[in-house]
Parts: structure tokens; C-alpha cells; sequence
């Protein structure tokens, strides 16, 4: 790759790509807009407006971006280590058990104490699911991405059974458990109220303040510690890495538990911190939208954040517009997920030949 | 025994449910043997079966609803192989983009051109693939094991005969023409075929390209056979199950036709067993849903025997310089 790798100043490799590869992303969605008569411009004033034009947009567009934070940081993470964990949906999922043993069961414990438990439980419960792919691969050679997509498959079909036949309460028609009362994390409203400030209704609830402790812990470790060192490191160059003394099994498996464990916590936001109580599907694609945060963050938690943040702006500006303008339903974004994934993941280097090109003439 | 009466109608019902997965898996073979991987199968087929509900909406055709299928499933794995071929990007992730561009797109398009949510509106019976029968079949149908069979065999779409054919064809190509052997090196060892003076690039085009079509009639098979047109999502993970066939069938024709035929059953299985009970034992329909996902982790894993995929698959190939 001598030739496609060549000299570019570092600001086009790190600013100018990314943004130029968002840049078609937009706007190719932009012209699917236009194919089904709409017009992107009014579209996107639509969009921006009911994301960040008040309050209650601003709830929503956070309260998605808490989901998208966790699930890209577990891509990323994961990334990092060289392995692509397409689990994330699975995990989130069955991190809901965590939710739902703790909140449920053992609700008699001071919120104190539950609430951590909870989190802990969501946490573990994530890693858990996140395990066994990863012990598959480290001892056995099986490839996880291969293996953490039947893990999201194995899922769904566990917990359906699960949440209908354990935790819905004889007698309810509804598939979900009943409700969490004590052990649940307070939303921002409820915290207003508090203190005497009226605000909108959103799901937004402390778990945000979760998420950027997220955020921080991760950069924390891969910059930071030696295990994040040797999780880059092992990522980057597996057969340098054996001889710096580390172990790419140990590698493999840390890192994917802590990836299962970071998808984990999204159950605290959605479990917790909205539904407060056990539902099916409540994951909602939250997982796949984590492998384009990731990828479009180019997996630095920074970039997780900006990513996050324009996914869940995307996810409440989407809502609204799809009331405004019936013609571009909610599917809208699945299609623009899929664009950047395509054009800032798997078309990464499209233009890197073309840019050298120019790069090469104007230094010349 | 009521089971004996249900067995031909769960086998026949086995032989719809597995057709989807023997061409997604055949794709899968084809562009795996090329050395490239796909995870967009289950994109691909959602994208051809919604253009063939379109299709055959618009233009009052079944046929013209396969064409368009093939077409725009061909055009997804090009989109595919531009990324994973022509510029070596990561073929994981260009798989799952083709996955969520075709799961948005048809949505989006459907409720612009039907206005029923995503769906298309049910198509007559010239806009399908209907049931073919056996001459006498209704004779036949009535004898002594003999109609068991006919219930069976009989009565399927042309599209299950097409890819029931295509399975010994695909053995054959693969093991016996120019075409598949190089195609064969291409996927174990490229730069062998490199220095042979084949391309390593247009060998793989044409593998994707195949499996574009193979995801087409997969596509064209669910809305217009299976179903009466096109609902959300309706290719319901049978993309990766085909992908789970093909580790199972470790990457030949023959294995996996019988891999998705298990797969297949087990599916009929799941539907008729909904909510039975078998000797007084509640089966839970989920343990029998997420069985084929199961097992093939365990295969994975070496405990029933080893899946050894090929050696170049998942590797983009540079040209030493």
C-alpha cells in the first residue's frame, strides 16, 4: 500500500476527509430526499429546528446521543483492540436482565445502593453476552463478527422468551415486566421540579452525566494506562504486539468485555432512566447506529461524543420532520446511517489517490 | 398420530422456507470463494425483493419484478465490490452500510410510491410466482406414500426448482470450469492468480456480481412466491442465516443445501410447533427460532468439526509493486 498510503499534511488526513467523506454522505441522502419530492433544504431547516430549536428538542436530541455514546464507545473500544464487535445490539438487550433482576428484584434495597448495583448489573450482564464471542475467538479462532451477530439473533430470541414467560406478571397482555418503582435514575424534569425549575418532559435523565464519565474512562485507558496501550497495540499489530510481551488472547477478551459492558450501560438509559421496566426491543437499533458513531468518530471518544451528538440530533430532527413532512418517514435515517457508514467507513479512502494528486501538484 | 399428518405439510412448508437460503447462500459461497466477504447478503435480498414487489405493482409483470430484483440487487453488490474490490476498504463494513442503505431506502421509497407504510400493495396472481403442480396432481396427492411425496415435491414456485438447480450447477462451475477454479484461486491465493496474467479484480467483480443476482432471486422469491408483496423487513435475518449455512456448510454447494434444508425445517418446525406441546412439555418456539444461530456458534467453536473459510476471504488484494 505503499503508493495509496503516501504523504498527506496530517489536518487533510484527520479534518478534511472525514469531513469531505460526510459531506457526500449528506449529500447523496440529500438527493434521495429530492427523488421522493421533498426538498432538502427545507427538509433539513425542518430537521435542525426540531433537534435544537428548543428545549424539549434539545432533551430528545441528548437523551438519543446518551444511547449512541455508549454504543459507539463499545465499537470503538472494540476497534481499537482490531476487533469489530457488530454485538452491540445483542448486548444492550440482554444488559436489560441486569436492569430488570436488580430494579425488580431486589427493589427493596435503598436507592443508594440499588441504583449502583443496577448499573453494575447492566454492565456485567453486557460483558457477559460480549464473552463468549470473545472467548470463541481468543481460544478457538471463531470469527466474532460472524459470532456476535448470531450473539444478536440468540438474543432476541432469549429475551422474548425471557421477558414473556419470567417477568411479565401473570394475567398482563402486554409483554413486559412490571413496573421498576425505587430503583430507577431520575430524570431531568423530576430533577427541575427539585428545585423549582419547570421543564419539558424528554426522556433525558442523569445518565448522561454517565455517559460523559463513559467517555472520559475510555480515553482514560487507551491513552493512559498500560492495558489500553497493550489494547492498541494489539490492535494495530498483533504479531509486534506478541513480542512486546503481550498476550493477544487476554487482549481480546478484556477488550471485548469492556466493549460489552460499555454497550451494557445503555440499558441504564433506556431501562432506568425511560421505560422503567423491562420491554421487548427496547435496544431499537441503538447497537448497529454504534458501529457508524464509531467509525464516523474514528473511534476516538471525542469523536464519539461530536458523532453521538449528530446521530441523536439526526434521530429527534428525524421524528419531528417525519410529523412536518410525512413523505420522509423515520426509515430516512436508517438510510443516512447506512450512507456514512459507507462513505466514512468502507469508502474511507476514496479520495486519498485524488487528494495526493492535487496535494502533489500544489507542492510542487 | 397426528404428527404423521402434519409431516409432508412441515416438510413442504421446510422446502418454501429453505429456497431464500439456498440462493443467499449460494451468493454467499460464490463471493466468499472470490476471497470477498459478504455481509450485506440480507441487504441485498430486502433490496430485491422490495424491487420486485415495485416492479410487479407497476408494470402488472412477475417477470419484470425479477428483472428489476436482479438489477438493483446487481447494483448493490457493486456498490459492494467498488468499496471492498476497487478501493480495499473494509468489506465488514461496506457489508453492513449495503444492510442499512437497502433496509432505509425501501422503506423510504415504498411509502413515497404506495402510501402503505412501507408497503407494497398485494399483488394478483399474475405478479407472483404461483404453485406449479404435477400433472394428476390432485390424483396422485390422494395414493399411499406416493402422495406423500407429491405433497412434498409438488406445488412450488418456479423458483424453488430454479434454486434447487442452481445447486448442482454452482458444484459443478465451482469444480469443474475455468471460471470456478480461478475463481477458486482468487479466494485461497491471489497473487498466484496475479502472476498467472488473470486480474484478480475483474475475477471478483464477476463473483460479486453473481451473487448479486443469487440475492435477487432470493429477493424476488420472499414478495413475490412467499409473500403477495412487500412488508417491512420481511427478509427477517434470513441473510445472516445464510451466512450461518454457509459456515456450516463450510463454503460447498452440496453441504449447503443441506444446511439451509436443516435451517429451512427448523424453521417449518418453528411455526407448527407454536404453542404445541410434545409429550406434555411446553417447547418453548424461541429455543427452535434461535437453534440454527446456536449451532452454528457451536460449529464455529470446533466442537461439532471445523469450518476452515478461504484463505484470501476478507482481504483486500494489493498488487506488489
Amino acid at each position: 500500500m505503499a503508493a495509496a498510503r503516501g504523504e498527506l499534511p496530517g489536518w487533510v488526513d484527520i479534518g478534511l476527509i472525514p469531513v469531505l467523506n460526510l459531506a457526500i454522505a449528506l449529500i447523496v441522502a440529500g438527493l434521495v430526499v429530492v427523488i421522493i419530492g421533498e426538498s432538502p433544504i427545507e427538509a433539513l431547516g425542518i430537521l435542525l429546528n426540531g433537534a435544537m430549536g428548543s428545549l424539549k428538542g434539545w432533551g430528545y436530541t441528548l437523551y438519543y446521543a446518551t444511547n449512541f455514546t455508549f454504543t459507539g464507545l463499545a465499537v470503538a473500544v472494540a476497534f481499537h483492540a482490531g476487533l469489530f464487535n457488530i454485538g452491540g445490539e445483542g448486548q444492550v438487550y440482554v444488559a436489560g436482565l441486569g436492569a430488570g433482576i436488580v430494579g425488580l428484584g431486589l427493589d427493596f434495597l435503598p436507592w443508594p445502593i440499588g441504583l449502583p448495583l443496577a448499573i453494575l448489573a447492566c454492565m456485567a450482564f453486557g460483558a457477559a453476552w460480549a464473552f463468549i464471542p470473545a472467548y470463541l475467538q481468543a481460544k478457538r479462532g471463531s470469527h466474532i463478527v460472524i459470532t456476535t451477530i448470531m450473539f444478536n439473533f440468540i438474543a432476541a430470541s432469549l429475551m422474548v422468551y425471557l421477558i414473556n414467560n419470567v417477568f411479565r406478571p401473570a394475567g398482563r397482555m402486554a409483554v413486559e415486566s412490571r413496573e421498576i418503582t425505587s430503583i430507577v435514575m431520575p430524570s431531568f424534569r423530576e430533577i427541575g421540579a427539585w428545585i423549582g425549575v419547570k421543564l419539558p418532559n424528554t426522556p433525558l435523565n442523569l445518565t448522561i452525566i454517565l455517559a460523559g464519565l463513559a467517555v472520559w474512562a475510555v480515553w482514560y485507558l487507551l491513552w493512559r494506562t498500560k492495558l489500553g496501550y497493550e489494547i492498541r497495540a494489539a490492535g494495530a499489530n498483533p504479531a509486534a504486539a506478541v513480542y512486546a510481551g503481550i498476550r493477544p488472547e487476554r487482549i481480546i477478551i478484556i477488550a471485548m468485555l469492556i466493549s460489552g459492558g460499555l454497550a451494557g450501560l445503555m440499558a441504564v438509559n433506556e431501562i432506568l432512566g425511560v421505560q422503567h421496566r423491562l420491554v421487548l426491543e427496547f435496544a431499537g437499533g441503538a447497537g448497529f447506529v454504534g458501529i457508524a458513531v464509531a467509525l464516523m468518530g474514528r473511534s476516538h471518544p471525542a469523536g464519539v461524543v461530536l458523532a453521538a451528538l449528530l446521530f441523536g440530533l439526526l434521530y429527534q430532527g428525524g421524528a419531528e420532520l417525519s410529523f412536518a413532512k410525512p413523505a420522509i418517514t423515520r426509515d430516512m435515517i436508517v438510510v443516512i446511517q447506512g450512507l456514512v457508514i459507507l462513505f466514512m467507513g468502507a469508502l474511507e479512502q476514496a479520495f486519498r489517490p485524488h487528494l495526493l494528486r492535487v496535494f502533489a501538484v500544489a507542492g510542487a | 398420530m397426528e404428527v404423521f399428518h402434519l409431516l409432508p405439510e412441515i416438510l413442504a412448508s421446510s422446502i418454501r422456507l429453505s429456497v431464500p437460503l439456498i440462493f443467499a447462500c449460494l451468493a454467499g459461497l460464490w463471493s466468499e470463494r472470490s476471497g470477498i466477504v459478504d455481509i450485506g447478503l440480507e441487504g441485498k435480498m430486502l433490496a430485491g425483493a422490495f424491487a420486485a414487489a415495485a416492479a410487479a405493482t407497476f408494470f402488472g409483470s412477475v417477470w419484470t419484478g425479477l428483472l428489476l430484483a436482479l438489477i438493483v440487487s446487481v447494483a448493490f453488490s457493486l456498490i459492494h465490490g467498488y468499496a471492498s474490490i476497487t478501493h480495499r476498504g473494509n468489506q465488514v463494513v461496506s457489508g453492513v452500510a449495503i444492510n442499512m442503505l437497502a433496509a432505509g431506502l425501501a422503506l423510504v421509497l415504498g411509502n413515497t410510491w404506495f402510501h402503505e407504510g412501507g408497503r407494497t400493495p398485494a399483488l394478483a396472481v399474475t405478479e407472483r410466482f404461483m404453485p406449479l403442480f404435477l400433472p394428476s396432481d390432485a390424483v396422485l396427492r390422494d395414493l399411499p406414500v406416493i402422495g406423500w411425496v407429491v405433497q412434498i415435491v409438488s406445488g412450488h414456485s418456479l423458483l424453488t426448482y430454479v434454486a434447487f438447480a442452481l445447486v448442482p450447477l454452482t458444484a459443478w462451475a465451482l469444480a469443474r470450469t475455468r471460471f470456478g477454479l480461478r475463481l477458486r484461486a482468487v479466494g485461497e491465493n491471489p497473487h498466484a492468480v496475479d502472476t498467472a496474467g488473470i486480474s484478480v479484480a475483474w475475477l471478483r467483480y464477476r463473483a460479486v456480481i453473481i451473487a448479486g443476482l443469487l440475492c435477487g432471486l432470493a429477493g424476488a422469491f420472499l414478495s413475490t412466491s412467499l409473500a403477495a408483496g412487500f412488508i417491512k423487513d420481511m427478509s427477517a435475518g434470513r441473510g445472516f442465516m445464510a451466512l450461518a449455512a454457509l459456515i456450516f456448510a463450510n463454503w460447498r454447494a452440496w453441504p449447503a443445501l443441506g444446511a439451509c434444508l436443516l435451517f429451512g425445517f427448523l424453521g417449518a418446525l418453528g411455526n407448527h410447533l407454536q404453542g404445541a406441546e410434545i409429550m406434555g412439555l411446553k417447547v418453548p418456539v424461541q429455543a427452535i427460532i434461535m437453534l440454527p444461530y446456536v449451532l452454528t456458534v457451536i460449529l464455529l467453536a470446533g466442537f461439532i468439526g471445523k469450518s476452515i473459510p478461504p484463505r484470501a476471504s476478507g482481504i483486500p488484494y494489493t498488487k506488489d509493486r
